[in-house]
């Protein structure tokens, strides 16, 4: 419903949207950026700013546990081949949850002001936390 | 699955309820998702107990309350099952919310309502203030009077609503207990016959097509709300009584049964007319006869079968001629005119009829509407007639104790 000059007499009844444009098959096996979204899925939406905070991504911590992708409520975890490539900025909202549930030690994902620079941010990533003995 | 078919006598004496459960099973609803509420209980018990006999292929849904109902209704529709359920009063109350949501979503999900007044004071019998709660909720609503036309009508509202041209939810509205809980002699269709009438459901959207992934109950606010809800009146306003009309011929080809958008009886040279809804609609035709037999009075009934969409145009050609009318409306209009009141003066505003239009509130909870009482309506209508205008208040309560309560 993207184009808001449409009548009342030039849509499909019933306050019904299609995700996709056209029939979809195998739909699971295909990746988000292969997708025929429709217009009116919210795909191509972006809720950024809905963000405070972005969770950035430090690949040399991680260990594709693929626990973020799992846990993320928005799939807004892009992984291809199980191998974790990084956040979806257009869809995250913020929640952190990938930053609680992540296992490595330091962390792969961690919280930064939205504003921050993804290359400082890398620089100043924390070092391993000693188990107290 | 399958399911056994059941042999039926030509005629069965059946309650207007079992006649609907009847109906709900001819047609295989797929999905009777409901909460029971007195005088409508027996028609989702029916379905039910179909269903457990092997006599339907079908879900039925035991739920928490009627608002649960109908949305359970909504999910089976929108997934792409034929759908029904029935309530009346409080259910039907408790319902509203949804009903708004399922004509919306345009569902062609069929609804028994079994008419009963609302509460307070609680009260189980029949009266029309749950239909008439249900008048802007952009359902079709059709209205019989009696056993056989409940059984007839849930058919049409079928085909109706399933239409894809239409997709709107219907109501098949009965009187609670005159109707729901009075055996008739009710002349039947075979399964056979029944589900080819009505036809196999043909689904739109719907969910459990995987391949075309659709979002039913979307939110639209100033940009396009607007825009649905226009859509969904002028279909309402210009698709609906052709399919009606398209329905009550096959029917009458089918069975024999003549319906019509709206009844009318001895209209044609009637100088003064009641219209009513429900059973009160067989009890003004009996006694108009006598009105027209005994004191002269040429006398007719109009009848409302269907209450919504309402048939402007057809009530405008019925009441050609006639000199007086009374609106009979069986609910309390609670500080203004009764419902059929003003929806006739809206019709006769604007038209060259100059009928006497006045209003008369009767049998609220059940009370009986007698024949003495509509002698006497008949009379102060001849008399309004005579007159060319009002010789009464215009809205006048009937059949209440204490003393006499008109208005203006």
């Amino acid at each position: 419903m993207a184009d808001n000059t449409m009548g009342w007499d030039e849509f499909e009844i019933g306050a019904m949207l299609r995700s996709f444009d056209g029939p979809i098959k195998d739909i699971a096996l295909t990746p988000q950026e292969e997708r025929n979204y429709s217009p009116n899925n919210s795909f191509t939406a972006s809720v950024a700013d809905w963000r405070i905070e972005k969770p950035i991504f430090n690949k040399d911590y991680c260990i594709d546990c693929q626990f973020c992708w799992i846990y993320c409520p928005d799939v807004s975890i892009v992984s291809r081949d199980k191998k974790m490539l990084g956040v979806d900025y257009d869809h995250c909202k913020g929640c952190a949850i990938c930053v609680e549930v992540c296992p490595t030690n330091p962390k792969s994902l961690l919280m930064f002001p939205e504003q921050e620079d993804e290359e400082a941010a890398i620089a100043s990533w924390p070092e391993k936390e000693e188990k107290e003995k | 699955m399958a399911f056994d078919k059941m042999e039926l006598n030509e005629i069965e004496v059946w309650d207007g309820n079992f006649a609907a459960a009847q109906a709900l099973r001819q047609v295989q609803v797929d999905v009777v998702s409901a909460y029971p509420i007195t005088p409508s209980t027996p028609i989702v018990e029916g379905y039910a107990k179909f269903l457990a006999d092997g006599y339907v292929e079908g879900e039925f849904m035991m739920v928490e309350s009627e608002h649960a109902a109908m949305s359970g209704c909504i999910g089976a529709s929108a997934a792409g099952g034929r759908v029904a359920t029935a309530t009346s009063s409080q259910g039907f109350a408790l319902m509203v919310e949804t009903l708004y949501q399922a004509s919306g979503m345009r569902l062609p999900i069929i609804l028994n309502v079994v008419n009963r007044a609302l509460a307070a004071p609680l009260n189980v019998n029949g009266d029309h203030s749950d239909m008439y709660l249900g008048r802007d909720s952009g359902w079709i609503q059709f209205d019989s009077y009696n056993p056989q036309q409940a059984y007839d009508l849930n058919f049409i509202a079928f085909k109706v609503a399933e239409d894809h041209e239409v997709r709107l939810p219907a109501m098949v509205h009965q009187d609670g207990f005159m109707t729901s809980h009075t055996a008739q002699g009710v002349k039947t269709l075979s399964d056979d016959e029944a589900y080819g009438f009505v036809g196999e459901f043909k689904p739109m959207n719907d969910m459990l097509d995987l391949e075309n992934p659709v979002t039913h109950g979307v939110q639209t606010e100033e940009d396009w709300h607007f825009e649905h809800k226009a859509r969904q009146h002028h279909d309402l306003m210009t698709k609906v009584f052709p399919k009606i009309e398209e329905a009550f011929d096959a029917f009458e080809k089918l069975t024999g049964r003549k319906y019509n958008i709206v009844e009318e009886y001895m209209t044609d040279d009637a100088e003064v007319a009641v219209v009513a809804l429900g059973t009160s609609v067989e009890t003004a035709v009996e006694v108009a006869k006598e009105m027209r037999e005994q004191e002269g009075i040429k006398a007719g009934v109009i009848g409302i079968r269907v209450f919504r969409p309402w048939p402007f145009e057809y009530i405008a050609e019925a009441i050609k001629g006639i000199k007086a009318l009374g609106a009979l409306d069986r609910s309390s209009p609670n500080g203004a005119m009764g419902a059929l009141y003003n929806e006739l003066a809206g019709i006769l505003v604007n038209s060259d009829e100059k009928a006497v239009l006045t209003n008369y509130i009767y049998g609220l909870g059940g009370r009986d509407l007698t024949k003495a009482h509509l002698k006497e309506i008949f009379k102060e209508l001849k008399a309004n007639a005579d007159a060319g205008k009002p010789t009464t208040e215009l809205q006048q309560f009937i059949g209440v104790r204490g003393p006499k309560l008109a208005y203006l």
